[in-house]
């Protein structure tokens, strides 16, 4: 076994030789003219509506996202205008409770779930290629697949609006409030699935950032001096990867519960409306530092840029941004001050959210460091930064305030509560963004904005947002509790919440410019000059407006930065052209950036609209209550996800690619460490947070829970073992199985190994439906409820496994595995082991719950 | 200056800024205290990136710059403050926990829309009211807060914070009201469509005088928070309890 081991990494070693000099010579310049007819004609979308469904182009798509979140942020905008006239008056009459719930909500989750999140996915998906010298991110199918998601699911939760079904629960959906009793209408299931639904375009992007920083740079760009975007997006990214599961597990309960009166929320059966509210915060907390990380990388690219200096502190900066990362999961339960916390629980939390406070510190006095040391340019980006320091700064001291404990219990739910998040979102995230169109705005359209609009709008969000939310500190603090439309008791409020909505009206028309703005630019704009801030970063080394695969060769040593156009336009750098006609980029190593191999990217395909439409059939089918025609989407889903897989392999093998004189790198067919397996690995991390945040569930509600221990199980203890153990060995055998497949797979033995996984994955498959069936009845008890999840867990673990498992037994028997190739077999390799890890843990908890 | 009428004009009688009790007002000065501080630390901001865009480009030797900004002000300045905030913010909170000294419990239950509550009536007998309830004045008191459906939030502004009422977690929350006076309650939990209308009042009464006209109700008795340790008075099992059953 050891043997096989080491002569597969000597084999790794030759199908993967990295380039150790830190130079690398340039190509021979060519005519950039027809580099770039041969590149489009590769790169570019189909015409017409076409187009829409099958782009996969990361700059098609970054933008589409971008776009899309604008639209929601505007309908969210006009529900913000409605609340705002509703609580003009103390009677106002616009809306009854009903309606303000629902508005409220909506507005709320709108603009967090559809245009914060979104918005940074398509910057980070439209930049992050450009900025770090790729030509296309990772996996381009899953932007697309995202981008649908997102869209459809976002399209739904606001048309609810439209039949008054829409979610009415605040949007943190506090159980019992939202749980079938109290909620019996379909408009909480709108938000579990529609949110949840969005989601998945979340994972997607979080698993896409993560592995384009890690592995699509440019060659010999190492980790520690890629651009601070790139940083940024990575700490954006890795709590993405840990954030999310949370909340998708507490939806996922949330809505077994509603659906199948599954009691993990319900105190009556052991449940507990507090894991609700942790499992949302563990997610919520963190969602507020993945919205302001890319909006501060965003601060840290612009500002050196228009003060006309390099960062300062850039060692401070990415420090700043690891604490912040590792910080902001610890600090969830400020958002819990008042349920009733252990007072040292109270203190260290306390503390904890102060300290988070310092991150933020070191982040803002390098911002003015860096403009101390330059000179200020003050160009219209610069404007909202300024925006930004005025608001944001605010936003900070008022959280710091809220992060102790007394005050907090004063001034929880208020309205400085609203006014406290709506500095930090608009000033922390709104702000930077505008700046960041603003700046990116000539590298998209390749024009140059209309002269004064852009400065009028400016001053009028500013005003117009302090105006707002500023005097409403105060209404907070004499009194004003969020969430009530009507005050009929309290005159005293009255001229505050007027005040708040004359401002919020200027507010909303500064938008209104912004956006024709943007228009006016794009439209009427003249034609910007190539690098018009004269910034230093890769995104700029191209024309202007940056064309479909952005290089037309790859930035290397010899084209460090933004001064290189030219001789990357020519074919000097990395990878020229596409000689293969196929969409290609580098992928480096992880750390230095060496180059590795060459990957080759989908082109325009239908397959992500299409699979989102089968995972949104799903949705609407448990949206509408036809729960025993549901399983017929996760089978259109299996269907179309089974096509996914194809671009693992191939069934010759290629030659090695001329990347540049001297250096030919393998296609990632021919390579183990793909995009594709790193990107399986990220996702498995999001995966165990889930699971880790269910077995969290077990722990927290056997502990806290009321009416616990559960009653008697029904389950024979001994057979319980001994079919648990079967599931796990055929699990055990189904993982030895495809180590040996990849091991032998150059023999005609392969075809065993893969067989005998595929059979030892069904086995395992089978025994867990044994064991399902000898469960207690899941509504009993929340222990019995949560063994059924954790069951379930395993189950859809396990037909994953089963689906790559019969991929690489197809693979096997089609000749497209080879010494070389080696398809989907590593991937299936590491979803066996999880799967196994996973079930042994869950099997292992049930039996010693049993014991007990 | 022109803050004194503002405020005013708005401080009623849901104000945190008209505190009544010493936990209100122990709050309120630590609130006034932080705006004083964050006023300053905004002013300080402000005025160093205002002299930060003024002056032309010096480039400092070296990395002193590095050192000043980040480590000086970054993590030097920041970390003081905190620490000095903090500190006062744990010893403010840690005075205002309930605690085993014998004060008087009371119950609060919430339901969707209304509150009841039980309290020591006419010779220490439980009384339940709704929407009004009747404490001593001068005298710490622990209220012993549940709910019967959804998760609410007891709040008397002037005389303390809030404490959610959740199903099957009782909380206990320490208040007092330094003079007799009616206070105003209210949810602050979102909790449905009458979330608005969920009032009440607490009546602090002189406890060396005459006691109030108790506005008792009838009907099943409010389950105890903490059937141990509640203390003062036992007969709170589900006995009904006559209507008007006051003092005098
Ligand atoms: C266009 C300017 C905006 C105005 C005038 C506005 C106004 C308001 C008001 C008055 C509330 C409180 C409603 C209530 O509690 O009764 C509110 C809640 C909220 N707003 Fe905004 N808002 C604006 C923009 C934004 C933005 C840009 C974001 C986020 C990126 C945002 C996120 C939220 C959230 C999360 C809530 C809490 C909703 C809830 O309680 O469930 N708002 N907004
Ligand atoms: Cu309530
Ligand atoms: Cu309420």
């Amino acid at each position: 076994m050891t043997d096989a081991t080491t002569t597969l990494e000597q084999d790794d070693a030759r199908a993967q030789p990295s380039v150790k000099a830190a130079d690398i010579a340039a190509n021979p310049p060519q005519r950039a003219l027809r580099l770039h007819r041969e590149l489009d004609e590769v790169w570019s979308d189909l015409p017409g509506w076409r187009g829409f469904f099958t782009s996969v182009n990361h700059g098609t798509i970054g933008l589409r996202f971008m776009a899309t979140a604008f639209v929601f942020f505007a309908i969210g905008g006009v529900l913000a205008m409605l609340i705002r006239a509703q609580l003009a008056t103390r009677n106002g009459v616009f809306l009854d409770n009903d309606l303000y719930s629902q508005i409220f909500t909506m507005h709320g989750s709108i603009m967090m779930f559809l245009f914060a999140i979104p918005l940074l996915e398509g910057l980070a998906l439209w930049l992050l290629p450009k900025i770090l010298g790729a030509r296309d991110m990772a996996f381009p199918r899953l932007s697309a697949l995202g981008y649908f998601c997102y869209l459809f699911g976002g399209t739904v939760i606001v048309l609810s609006l439209l039949f008054g079904a829409a979610p009415d629960g605040g949007w943190f959906m506090y159980v019992p409030l939202t749980d079938k009793t109290y909620s019996p209408g379909v408009n909480a299931d709108v938000w579990l699935l529609g949110v949840t639904f969005v989601e998945i375009s979340a994972m997607a992007a979080a698993v896409e950032i993560t592995v384009t920083i890690l592995r699509c740079r440019a060659a010999n760009m190492p980790l520690t001096r890629m651009p601070l975007m790139g940083w940024y997006l990575l700490g954006t990214s890795v709590m993405m990867l840990v954030g999310f599961p949370p909340l998708i597990l507490g939806s996922i309960l949330l809505e077994v519960q509603r659906a199948f009166d599954w009691p993990f929320f319900d105190v009556g059966r052991g449940g507990s409306p507090m894991l609700w509210q942790h499992l949302f915060w563990l997610f919520g907390h963190p969602e507020v530092y993945i919205i302001f990380l890319p909006a501060a990388g965003a601060l840290s690219t612009i500002i050196p840029v228009l003060s006309r200096t390099k960062i300062l502190g850039y060692g401070a900066l990415v420090a700043a941004v690891i604490g912040l990362v590792f910080l902001s999961f610890g600090l969830w339960v400020h958002h819990m001050f008042t349920v009733g916390i252990p007072h040292m629980a109270l203190a260290f939390f306390s503390a904890a959210s102060a300290l988070v406070a310092v991150p933020t510190a070191v982040q803002i006095f390098a911002w003015i460091g860096t403009m101390w040391e330059g000179r200020v340019q003050f160009r219209l980006p610069m404007l909202y930064i300024m925006g930004f320091f005025a608001t944001f700064v605010m936003g900070g001291l008022t959280g710091v305030m809220l992060a102790m404990v007394p005050f907090n219990w004063q001034a929880h739910d208020t309205h400085f509560v609203v006014a406290h998040l709506h500095y930090v979102l608009i000033g922390g995230f709104v702000f930077p963004m505008l700046a960041a169109v603003a700046y990116w705005m000539p590298l998209i359209c390749g024009r140059w904005r209309v002269r004064g609009l852009g400065e009028a709008a400016f001053w009028l969000i500013f005003i117009g947002f302090h105006g707002t939310f500023f005097i409403m500190h105060l209404t907070g603090l004499v009194g004003m509790p969020r969430r009530v439309g009507v005050y009929p008791d309290n005159p005293e409020w009255e001229w505050l919440n007027l005040i708040s909505s004359i401002f919020g009206m200027i507010q909303s028309a500064g938008f209104a410019l912004f956006a024709f703005d943007v228009i006016m630019q794009w439209m009427f704009g003249r034609r910007s000059w190539r690098n018009p801030w004269q910034a230093p970063t890769l995104e700029w080394a191209m024309p202007l407006p940056a064309p479909s695969y952005n290089f037309a060769s790859l930035p290397g040593p010899r084209q460090p930065d933004a001064g290189s156009i030219l001789p990357l336009a020519r074919g000097e750098g990395l990878l020229p052209g596409a000689p293969r006609g196929w969409r290609e980029t580098v992928v480096v190593e992880p750390g230095t950036g060496r180059p590795q191999h060459v990957a080759v990217l989908a082109s325009n395909t239908a397959l992500p609209v299409a699979t989102s439409a089968a995972i949104g059939s799903f949705f609407a089918m448990m949206l509408a209550g036809f729960y025993w025609v549901a399983p017929l989407g996760i089978l259109a889903t299996l269907i179309v996800a089974w096509k996914w897989g194809a671009i693992m392999g191939t069934d010759r093998d290629h030659p090695p690619a001329d990347v540049a004189p001297g250096i030919r790198l393998p296609l990632h067919w021919q390579v183990r460490n793909t995009l594709a397996y790193t990107g399986a690995v990220a996702l498995l991390v999001a995966d165990a947070t889930l699971f880790a945040s269910l077995l969290f569930g077990v722990g927290f509600l056997a502990v806290v829970a009321p009416n616990w221990p559960a009653p008697e199980s029904g389950i024979a203890t001994w057979p319980m073992l001994a079919v648990s153990l079967g599931a796990l060995a055929a699990m055990a055998l189904g993982t030895v199985a495809s180590r040996l497949a990849e091991q032998r797979r150059a023999d005609p033995s392969l075809r065993v190994w893969t067989r005998l996984g595929l059979i030892s994955t069904g086995a395992g498959l089978v025994l867990l439906g044994v064991i399902g069936v000898w469960l207690d009845d899941p509504t009993r008890h929340a222990r019995d409820a949560l063994r059924g999840a954790t069951l379930g867990f395993a189950v859809v673990h396990g037909v994953i496994a089963l689906m790559l498992a019969l991929r690489a037994d197809l693979d096997a028997r089609t000749g497209r595995i080879s010494a070389e190739r080696r398809g989907a077999v590593p991937v299936w390799q590491l979803f066996q082991l999880f799967w196994l890890g996973t079930s042994a843990v869950s099997l292992a908890l049930i039996l010693v719950q049993e014991v007990l | 200056m022109l803050a004194v009428p503002l405020l005013t004009a708005c401080n009623g009688p849901l104000s945190t800024l008209n505190p009544s009790g010493p936990v209100a007002l122990e709050i309120a000065r630590l609130w006034w205290a932080m705006l004083i501080g964050a006023g300053l630390i905004t002013a300080m901001v402000m005025v160093m990136l205002i002299l930060a865009i003024r002056r032309g480009p010096m480039l400092t030797e070296g990395n002193t710059s590095e050192r000043r900004w980040i480590y000086g002000w970054g993590l030097g300045f920041s970390l003081s403050v905190l620490t000095v905030l903090l500190a006062f913010a744990l010893w403010v909170g840690e005075r205002m926990l309930a605690r085993d000294d014998g004060a008087v419990t009371v119950q609060a239950q919430a339901s969707q829309w209304t509150w009841r509550f039980v309290q020591p009536g006419p010779g220490g007998q439980p009384v339940m009211t709704e929407g009004v309830l009747y404490v001593p004045a001068g005298q710490p008191f622990d209220v012993a807060i549940t709910s019967t459906d959804v998760i609410h939030s007891f709040w008397v502004p002037q005389l303390g914070g809030k404490m959610d009422a959740i199903p099957g977690h009782p909380n206990l929350h320490r208040l007092m009201a330094d003079e007799p006076g009616v206070y105003e309650g209210q949810c602050a939990e979102f909790c449905g469509r009458g979330h608005p209308f969920m009032r009440f009042e607490v009546v602090a009464y002189d406890p060396a005088g005459p006691l109030p006209d108790f506005a008792s109700i009838t009907g099943p008795m409010v389950e105890p928070a903490f059937p141990e340790d509640v203390s003062g008075f036992e007969g709170t099992g589900q006995t009904e309890i006559p209507a008007q059953e006051s003092s005098e």
